[in-house]
């Protein structure tokens, strides 16, 4: 697994201000019974995207874009709520989002997509307001600064630390914990006694 | 270790699992106790060991089963499991190979231990009180009940646990629910599950560990505990908990794999002093009044939207609100109870126990599924299967007319081939009733399996308190 580093965003914005979004919409469990974590994108927000005879719904805005210009998606409150399936930023990243951009965002859902280069940007209801009142803007979210703007407008947001700098820097996580063998035998050893 | 400073339950059990405590710029290194594996969440996982060449650190605390793409039916005469696709047998022949390479003991389709990880876990004596489980799964909350911190993690983190036997984590704030009075007949630990959902709300939890107290929680039996945990990640917490007690001890004692003899007593004795010291303190308390709480079923495509039984749909205030009962085909001011039924669902890690499967059972006998319901009961694992058959309960669901089938998730995720059908209406005992949760275009109440089995007998969303009063 590559870790590109994050750096500065620039894209244009696609709204979808349902709240609640759980990730059985993001992506619905019967397309969890892949052993890869490739290829999901095809299938991200499939029951919104699809009618039931596999058609494509016209008017529903994932299906009226360009993803690769459509990078940050601006989401409802309580977005990735529900199952803690990584296939949902799988899903988001295969199809071309880098950041979700909500007032609120589920706990094991910003963990997943920390880790898999979709960054959850949480900001203030008023910002939000604003920036989703204007679907397809440009925004610009700098991780660095922990800042979004758009037009004229700033919203600052938090990033937890340690996987802000694994983000900017391309560290990966797996590979540090696996540094701190020593200190977890350690611990074993201590406990064990 | 002081004792000084009281501490919560949480406390208690985070404190004595940090390897390397959390600094501004890292979190806690924290070790885990009991690593449970099903099929769906650790494929990508092990790919991710054999890229970096690392094996699986510790398998003796690790444990794997296989519940979520696996058929409820039979094999047929030639031996084949009706799998729903064939990437689903290769998906459970995926785990297999894995366990297989790795020494990870599997509760398999050859073991009379296989079922739901989260009922599977219990039986076998795995969960242990002030223990650190995590699952690839948000129901792993489950085993919070034994006052373990448990819960669910992504795939990433199967592959740091699985590695390292240790989690990054950011200790989470607490948040307690004191359930004070006592629960009234007919109603159970689902319908508190639901209650206290519907007032903390959806996200009401996120960032917490919820550690339910209070009288109404003491009364429950480890099945309802089970059941109460269960549903923390359904208000937004990753983890909820109960303090251990005799009850918890007595569930416990005796199990496989739980500490036998002499040394379960001395665990027993410092699992007894796993309880939120008094002057402790919590970020944030609920209470909820007990006593108040009437059988709840869900109007809306959220856990938190309960309501009592006999209550009326609420009107559309938001527009989420107002999309939950279009998709619901729910209409504002009609009685839940006037809602005509077309599948009833008992079963999943959150009622597929064995008292639950009671419970259901002493609604149906006796009495018929309605014609044009179809009633599915699925019981959480083998263990459960073969105690429900002791007990005559399958015969009680046959002769109703619902269909008895293998353990699984099935039509609580509907990635096995159980599903429900477009526009269908399914009361069901599991825990999401999310747009398409069981299958596409499915609209999901959720109740107790009481309810469930009442609503199946009267082929309409059904109190099921008045087959209470028949039979007394």
């Amino acid at each position: 697994m590559s870790n590109e580093p994050f750096g500065v965003l620039s894209s244009r914005t696609v709204v979808l201000s349902n709240e609640n979004i759980d990730t059985d919409q993001i992506i619905p469990a019967r397309f969890l019974t892949t052993t890869s974590r490739q290829g999901l994108g095809k299938h991200a927000f499939n029951d919104w995207r699809y009618d039931k005879e596999g058609r494509e719904v016209k008017d529903f805005v994932l299906n009226r874009i360009a993803p690769c210009a459509h990078r940050i998606l601006v989401a409802g409150r309580n977005f990735g709520c529900g199952s803690s399936r990584e296939h949902a930023p799988w899903a988001l990243a295969d199809f071309g989002f880098r950041a979700v951009v909500s007032t609120e965002i589920a706990d094991i859902f910003t963990s997943n997509a920390l880790k898999n280069g979709v960054l959850p940007v949480v900001i203030d209801q008023a910002s939000w307001d604003l920036l989703a009142a204007r679907p397809g803007e440009n925004a610009i979210i700098d991780l660095e600064a922990c800042e979004l703007r758009f037009g004229i407008h700033v919203a600052k947001f938090k990033v937890e630390s340690f996987a802000r700098r694994c983000l900017l820097d391309g560290v990966d996580t797996m590979g540090w914990l696996v540094g701190r063998m020593p200190a977890i035998e350690a611990y074993e050893k201590q406990r064990a006694a | 270790m002081s004792s000084k400073q009281p501490r919560t339950l949480f406390d208690k059990v985070w404190d004595a699992h940090v390897v390397e405590p959390e600094a501004d710029d890292r979190p806690a290194v924290l070790y885990v106790d009991l690593h449970l594996v099903h099929e769906v969440t650790s494929p990508q996982a092990f790919t991710a060991l054999e890229e970096r060449g690392l094996k699986v650190r510790r398998p003796d605390r690790t444990f794997a089963t296989i519940d979520h793409s696996t058929p409820t039916l039979p094999a047929g005469a030639n031996g084949e499991r009706p799998y729903v696709t064939d990437e689903a047998r290769k998906q459970i022949a995926r785990l297999e190979e894995n366990c297989h390479a790795h020494g990870i003991p599997l509760a398999g389709w050859d073991s009379p231990n296989r079922g739901i990880v989260h009922v599977i876990g219990p039986e076998l004596g795995l969960t242990w009180p002030g223990s650190v489980v995590v699952c690839g799964d948000s129901h792993t909350a489950t085993h919070g009940a034994f006052g373990a911190l448990a819960f669910g993690i992504g795939t990433s983190e199967v592959g740091h646990v699985l590695a390292t036997q240790c989690l990054l984590q950011r200790k989470p704030k607490t948040l307690r629910v004191m359930a004070v009075g006592t629960l009234q007949p007919g109603v159970g630990a689902k319908d508190l599950a639901l209650a206290i959902i519907a007032e903390v709300g959806i996200g009401g939890g996120t960032g917490s560990v919820v550690e339910y107290a209070g009288e109404a929680v003491r009364a429950l039996d480890m099945e309802g505990r089970m059941t109460l945990c269960n549903m923390s990640i359904e208000l937004g917490a990753r983890a909820g908990m109960v303090a251990p007690d005799e009850t918890t001890l007595d569930w416990l004692r005796g199990r496989p794999r739980a500490p036998q003899g002499a040394v379960f007593g001395q665990m027993a004795y410092d699992w007894l002093r796993l309880h939120t010291d008094e002057g402790a303190v919590l970020d944030r308390e609920v209470r909820i009044d007990a006593s108040k709480i009437k059988p709840m079923a869900t109007w809306g495509t959220t856990p938190d939207t309960g309501i009592p039984i006999d209550a009326s749909v609420p009107g559309a205030k938001t527009e989420t609100a107002g999309r939950a009962l279009d998709y619901m085909g729910m209409t504002a001011d009609h009685m839940l109870t006037d809602m005509p039924v077309d599948v009833v669902f008992i079963g999943s890690c959150t009622n597929g126990r064995l008292p639950d499967l009671r419970a259901a059972a002493d609604v149906m006998r006796g009495r018929k599924v309605k014609k044009g319901v179809r009633a599915l009961v699925v019981p959480g694992s083998e263990a459960v299967r073969r105690q429900a058959e002791a007990e005559g309960l399958h015969e009680v669901f046959l002769s109703a007319g619902a269909e008895w089938r293998l353990p699984g998730c099935s039509m609580c995720i509907a990635m096995n081939g159980d599903f429900v059908q477009p526009g269908q209406l399914a009361v069901s005992t599991s825990n999401r009733n999310f747009e398409g949760r069981q299958g596409p275009g499915a609209r999901t109440v959720l109740a107790s399996p009481a309810t469930a089995a009442a609503s199946a007998v009267m082929g309409r969303i059904a109190d099921p308190r008045q087959f209470l009063e028949t039979a007394a």
